[in-house]
């Protein structure tokens, strides 16, 4: 069979697993799955700056955080609570955010880079935390989940297997997407960009567009991931804008293989498999961060094609 | 050329297979140089003299071959034990430490084990005998040098480990002829202390001149290799190898 | 009059005591962006555990001084087991990667802070501890009342980075690391041990951050997450001063830890942050070599 088909085949054998398992699974292990798909969509952005780009950026949380926060605007301010407009509102935000952070960050490398993004998502942090009349705060805003609707033809609300599979239905959407871009002229490009920076501008690309560009997708996508989370979740608070967020999703791009998009969902379940599975059998004060940072350092030392390169090698044995 | 004392030469270097990434850059050098021996290595740019260098001080890893140092395979040993154990290395273009004053520059191979004060006095006096210049400019900082100036400090900081080899690295390049013949005479000099020399240069009449071997090298293995005083300048292998 | 009224207007004892607050700030920051411009410097490692070192440091003085009660030998002691603690990190996760993608220590260095974070917070819980100064009382100035005790940590941060500079600019291994610094390959060739320069560059930094950590431990609370604050803090400071530029750091810290703490006057301290924010991002976008450095040509 050929490269191709191998995918597809995998692609509908895994999709049909995750459509049929809410009606499986236990409520708990639905919602999992669920904040998963999420997670994993917010280090599918970030893998196409770190993995296709070669750029590392703690500045996800912003984009993510401030997603969360146009889409809370939205179920906030208009009545009733309406889902397109939670939609367009968080995207247009993690947008603006995402092209202002670009503008500024992207003509530096790597490490500035790095900083600069991890200072944005601080600068929004502090804004959202002390701007309480507007953000709530520390506490964040709570709302109301908005029914599925079609303005028009229907009007249900979401059930926690319908979440499930308009989540699904995003993420691969997002997915899909994600894979054509780079796949296509542009994504070769910014391949180029983290293979051979210098040589790729010296050939004529004009560098600095095409990492702002970059950046904008990459941040498009993490607030659709925040947009996501305030619809599964019912709050926004300034927790996720903190810049560990950010650095969780890096965590799941590095455990998951990098510039592999499958890869980084694949690292966002393990790593939340590991919490739980750690939570379960040493309690809830297990800080469990710490074993998890211990093989998330072992695998940048030993494994840095992440869980996806490791299964690869081994398949082909 | 020396009736070597010791059978086994100083330094061998056998089969070594050396890669940037993917280019293949030697595919099987092999050469050795005797104790006290002065060596040229010729070729044009590119096909691995400076490779070679590396690789036997250890800067660069090879993925095949080996590297035999007064008997002992040191392939991987790194850099700064194979200095330790006598080999001085001087770069092309120089690379002394540009923010370190003369004297700094040297005491980086002065101060070892096993040196007293006694031992560095003598041995700084020494070197500053063959290089007054260097004397004159010892707390200045090495970034403040002339060219020439920094080539010699790069050779005297090299001969302060008082090293068995040196292996040198285009010395002549970008230098005034004066500074030419200044070399010429440091590689005599090195040659009475019985260093021995592997001199990687572009000016071939100056290396026929300077060396008791030859080795040419082309497209990252040794093709030629001859008594230096077998070689003319406009021999045709000359020609054939360096196209001057 | 006008001028008279404005001048009158102007909260001049607070600017008083903020400029001594801001030197004060100034010169505990300095100390650790030192510690991270050496570590930078010389392996080109952007070290996201250092404000973890920092907030172990001053745990490990509050236990010290419960233990013996005193003061100075909680800043020996969290300096030495700090030190020790850094020069295994580099041994354990950064030698590894020597060589690869500059990239992965930052991530590698990231993954050390997420551990030493949730281990304090494991080993010591979520409630902010304090270390006692070892001696209170005031001195006048004009009218105001200022703590001695914060006028000393001044003095010694000044006084450590000062034995710092001297260290590195006479004897040995301070031109070791300065060569290492300079030209990590020849120095290799010269016979300077790198590897072990580079473990041992790293404890120092280490063990400064610590110190730093002791000495502020009075002014605030000591808790899990202080190192947060101030690794971000630093690495502002050593970007607004000049990657690897130690002066430039030292001159930055002050700067910025001045104008917070006049910004402090005026608006909440979570807001005064924002002013060195403003200040990376101009320097950024102005003279991204460093505020203090001149342009390279």
């Amino acid at each position: 069979m050929s490269h191709t088909a191998v995918f597809w085949a995998g692609f509908c054998v895994v999709m049909a697993l995750l459509i049929v398992a809410p009606l499986v699974l236990p409520e708990f292990w639905r919602r999992f799955l669920t904040e998963v798909l999420i997670w994993g969509l917010l280090a599918m952005s970030s893998d196409l700056l770190i993995g296709y780009t070669g750029m590392i950026s703690f500045g996800h949380s912003a984009f993510f955080g401030l997603g969360m926060y146009g889409a809370a605007a939205a179920l906030l301010m208009f009545s009733p609570p309406n889902l397109w407009l939670a939609l367009a509102f968080g995207l247009i935000a993690s947008a603006v955010i995402a092209l202002f952070v670009a503008y500024f960050s992207t003509r530096l490398r790597d490490i500035y880079f790095a900083i600069t993004t991890l200072i944005f998502s601080q600068i929004f942090y502090v804004i959202v935390f002390t701007w309480t009349e507007v953000t709530g705060g520390e506490n964040g805003l709570n709302f109301r989940r908005p029914p599925l609707a079609i303005p028009g033809l229907f009007s249900v609300p979401f059930t926690s297997e319908t979440m499930h599979w308009f989540v699904l239905a995003v993420v691969t959407a997002s997915y899909l997407i994600l894979r054509r871009i780079t796949r296509s002229p542009f994504g070769m490009v910014l391949q180029s960009i983290r293979e051979n920076e210098p040589r790729t501008r010296a050939i004529g690309y004009p560098v600095e567009r095409y990492k702002i560009v970059a950046v904008m997708l990459s941040g498009l996508f993490a607030g659709l991931a925040g947009v996501l989370y305030a619809l599964q979740n019912r709050f926004a608070a300034p927790d996720f804008i903190f810049f560990l967020v950010s650095g969780e999703a890096v965590i799941f791009n590095v455990m998951g293989g990098i510039g592999t998009l499958v890869g980084p969902i694949l690292g966002a379940g393990f790593f939340q498999l590991m919490r739980e599975l750690l939570s379960r059998l040493f309690g809830d004060q297990f800080p469990y961060l710490i074993p998890l940072g211990v093989v998330f350092i072992v695998m940048i030392i030993f494994l840095p094609q992440g869980l996806l390169g490791f299964a690869r090698r081994w398949l082909n044995r | 050329m020396s009736t070597a004392a010791n059978d086994a030469p100083l330094i061998a270097v056998e089969d070594l297979h050396t890669y940037y990434g993917k280019s293949h850059i030697l595919q099987g050098v092999t050469l050795h140089v005797g104790s006290g021996e002065v060596v040229g290595l010729l070729g044009r740019n590119g096909v691995g003299k400076s490779t070679t260098l590396k690789t036997i001080i250890g800067l660069v890893q090879p993925s095949h071959g080996k590297v035999v140092f007064e008997g002992n395979v040191v392939t991987s040993m790194p850099p700064h034990r194979l200095a330790r154990l006598g080999m001085g290395y001087v770069p092309e273009d120089r690379r002394i430490f540009r923010l370190l004053t003369v004297m700094e520059n040297l005491r980086t191979g002065l101060d070892r084990a096993g040196m007293t004060d006694e031992k560095k006095r003598a041995l700084l006096e020494k070197v500053f005998a063959y290089f007054p210049v260097l004397a004159e400019r010892r707390n200045q900082a090495g970034g403040t040098l002339s060219g020439g100036e920094q080539q010699m400090l790069a050779i005297a900081r090299a001969m302060m480990l008082e090293p068995k080899i040196i292996l040198l690295d285009e010395p002549t390049e970008g230098l005034m002829p004066r500074m030419v013949s200044q070399i010429r005479n440091i590689v005599d000099v090195l040659h009475r202390e019985n260093v021995a020399i592997l001199l990687v240069e572009q000016n071939v009449p100056l290396t026929l001149e300077a060396s008791e071997r030859v080795y040419i090298m082309e497209k990252g293995a040794v093709r030629h290799h001859a008594a230096a005083r077998d070689l003319k300048v406009n021999d045709a292998v000359i020609h054939q190898y360096l196209g001057v | 009059m006008q001028l008279t009224a404005i001048l009158a207007g102007i909260p001049w004892d607070q600017i008083l005591i903020q400029t001594l607050n801001g030197i004060v700030t100034g010169m505990i920051l300095a100390l650790i962006a030192s510690g991270l411009t050496l570590i930078f410097g010389i392996m080109d490692v952007v070290n996201f555990a250092h404000g973890e070192l920092f907030m172990l440091g001053a745990y490990i003085g509050v236990v010290v001084l419960a233990t013996t009660g005193s003061f100075w030998l909680a800043l020996l002691i969290a300096t030495l087991v700090v030190a020790l603690l850094g020069a295994a990190i580099q041994i354990a996760t950064l030698r590894p990667l020597l060589g690869r993608d500059p990239l992965t220590t930052i991530l590698a260095t990231f993954g050390v802070s997420l551990i030493l974070q949730n281990y304090a917070l494991w080993q010591f819980g979520p409630v902010a501890r304090k270390i006692q100064e070892p001696f209170s009382g005031h001195f006048k100035l004009f009218y105001l009342e200022y703590p001695w005790y914060r006028l000393l940590i001044a003095g010694l941060s000044a006084a450590i980075i000062g034995g710092f500079w001297l260290f590195l600019k006479h004897g040995k291994f301070g031109i070791w690391i300065r060569a290492t610094t300079q030209d990590r390959v020849m120095a290799q060739a010269m016979g300077i041990p790198v590897p072990l320069v580079h473990t041992a560059a790293f404890a120092i930094g280490a063990g400064m951050a610590a110190a730093s950590g002791v000495l502020f431990g009075p002014l605030v609370g000591v808790n899990h997450t202080m190192g947060l604050d101030w690794v971000l803090k630093a690495f502002i400071v050593v970007v607004v001063g000049g990657m690897g530029n130690l002066g430039g750091s030292i001159a930055a810290a002050i700067f910025i830890s001045l104008l917070e703490a006049y910004a402090s006057i005026w608006v909440s301290p979570a807001q005064a942050v924002i002013v060195s924010f403003v200040v990376l991002i101009l320097t950024l976008l102005f003279r991204p070599t460093g505020l203090f450095v001149p342009t390279p040509k």
